[in-house]
């Protein structure tokens, strides 16, 4: 055997292990969360406010504000993204400031998320005097972290749309806004809502930034409004895990984690079942 | 017959950057008539066909000088509306590139976007388009499919037939059969020879037995000029300049 045929199966087998290692790392996390879970997930869990008492606590209020969190991040957040790189991409000269602008949106979204929480309660709560912990500030931080993913995400979806598609509708004399409506944006959708289930899964996930507004840890009550205060689920979760009760840790904690999973794996589920069959109206 | 000029190019030379993409180009192209533009890659036929529509205007760094008279009017003047300009003048590239839309809607589209909402109305041009891009028999019981279904042929007509549909005085063609098999491209070349009873055909082709099939006239250029323009007969019988006939022997190019 060559000495290279040697080396690229040694390769292939590092490889390999690589994969099974992280593939294996995942299972075991998630069927030890799943058979903790087991036994607390149920209808009572899902419908029920926290309590001191392991077998009447629940997630509800918690679940309710988490949801309305993410649907009013997606309502600031896509259009403000996919807005912001229709210009970066379409509109804007390719000269030293624009790409002075990308270089920071790149930067953006590496920065540590407890950043944003220090901006957001700068901004919202001290500056334009919001009540602190409300669910409109949390989405408003939220939105500010996952800006940077959706614009990044949106600006290559929209750079991979072929130049001559773009130069087809401009050569029917159709002006440059009804280009990029009618033909850049329906084939630039599929990356930009990959983009977007990405930003709402982290938006979803992130407990840092919203210790910093004021977020409850428990709350009874789901949010009425925008206005009132919330708890979102990790918050919650993280509170059971400190609870002097071992139930709290290794039962109802590990059902609230699922919980969050459940919510957020549905969120992508749709979105990729939309994207599936927008794509499939286009190809045919 | 006497013959009405469609564009009188007019020491037209275009730069992008600092290179020139074509250089101090007269010349005169005929209404109703086929114009082929010849001459080996990069040698600026491309770019000289799209500054008749001010498509070239969208690379970015481009400078235009010199004049292009369209219906007696410099299209390069200030208050000339590039978009408005578009809608008299079709165009079709080398790649047939249907929009990911239906059949129908890819045809629609140019009337669209020019304001007809009328479905019957669209009805109308979409039929009569197809027709005209001799393609209605073929698609006429499945115009809500997607555009991409079709076959490579196919699609360059229904982007032929996309053209027609904003009702164009001139149609641009760019190599339209560069990226089709033979039996595709004479469907092509038979409908291009069809469309100039009706519309002004300037087509840019590398392939010189096309021009010498379907063209009335055949500009030559080499290096950014138009080193010979004249009755295609003319040129492919009696070439004036020892370039042309090199090239249109076949060699070089």
């Amino acid at each position: 055997m060559k000495f290279e045929d040697l080396n690229d199966k040694l390769f292939a087998i590092l490889a390999l292990f690589a994969t099974i290692f992280g593939v294996f790392v995942l299972a075991v996390l998630i069927s030890y969360t799943f058979y903790e879970a087991l036994f607390w997930l149920d209808w009572q869990f899902l419908t029920s406010p926290p309590s001191r008492f392991p077998e009447r606590a629940g997630i509800y209020p918690s679940l309710v504000g988490s949801i309305m969190a993410i649907a009013l991040v997606g309502i600031f957040a896509v259009p403000l993204g996919v807005g912001a790189a229709i210009y970066l991409e379409e509109y804007s000269k390719k000269n030293c400031i624009a790409r002075f602008i990308e270089i920071n949106i790149s930067n953006l979204a590496a920065v540590p998320s407890i950043v944003y929480g220090l901006l957001g309660l700068g901004l919202f709560v001290s500056t334009l005097h919001l009540k602190p912990g409300i669910v409109l500030v949390g989405s408003l931080t939220l939105t500010l972290l996952v800006l940077p993913i959706i614009i990044v995400a949106s600006q290559e979806a929209l750079r991979a749309v072929p130049k001559s598609l773009r130069e087809n509708s401009f050569a029917l004399g159709a002006t440059k806004w009804q280009t990029i409506r009618s033909v850049v944006l329906p084939s630039a959708l599929p990356g930009i809502t990959t983009g977007v289930i990405l930003a709402l899964s982290r938006a979803i996930g992130e407990t840092a930034p919203l210790i910093m507004i004021g977020a409850a840890t428990t709350i009874f009550t789901p949010p009425k409004s925008i206005f009132s205060t919330y708890s979102p689920m990790p918050m919650q979760i993280f509170m059971w895990t400190d609870m002097p009760k071992e139930e709290f840790l290794h039962g109802l904690a590990p059902a609230g984690v699922i919980t969050l999973l459940a919510v957020m794996l549905s969120m992508n589920a749709l979105a990729v079942y939309l994207r599936n069959r927008y794509e499939r109206k286009l190809k045919g | 017959m006497m013959l009405s000029v469609a564009f009188d190019v007019r020491e037209l030379s275009v730069y992008y950057g600092k290179k020139i993409g074509v250089k101090n180009v007269n010349l005169q192209i005929y209404r109703n008539k086929v114009t082929a533009i010849i001459g080996p890659s990069g040698c600026g036929k491309s770019t000289l066909l799209r500054s008749l529509n001010r498509l070239v205007e969208l690379i970015d760094g481009v400078r235009i000088e010199g004049e292009v008279i369209f219906d007696g009017r410099n299209i390069y003047e200030k208050d000339v509306d590039p978009v408005k300009l578009r809608r008299r003048i079709g165009m079709v590239f080398q790649q047939p590139n249907p929009f990911p839309k239906s059949i129908f809607d890819n045809v629609a589209y140019g009337p669209r976007v020019h304001g007809i909402i009328d479905k019957e109305r669209l009805k109308e041009i979409v039929e009569e388009s197809l027709k005209r891009a001799a393609l209605w028999e073929e698609v006429k019981d499945r115009l809500h499919e997607s555009a991409l279904k079709l076959s490579g042929g196919q699609q360059q007509r229904l982007c032929i037939a996309r053209a027609i549909a904003t009702n164009p005085e001139v149609i641009l063609f760019d190599e339209p059969t560069s990226a089709l098999d033979p039996i595709a491209s004479s469907k092509i070349e038979d409908l291009i020879v069809e469309l100039k009873k009706n519309y002004t055909v300037v087509i840019v082709t590398h392939s010189i037995q096309q021009a010498a099939r379907i063209s009335d006239y055949t500009a030559f250029m080499y290096m950014g000029e138009l080193i010979e323009y004249g009755e295609t007969a003319q040129i492919f019988e009696r070439p004036k300049k020892e370039l042309t006939e090199r090239y249109i022997t076949g060699r070089f190019g």
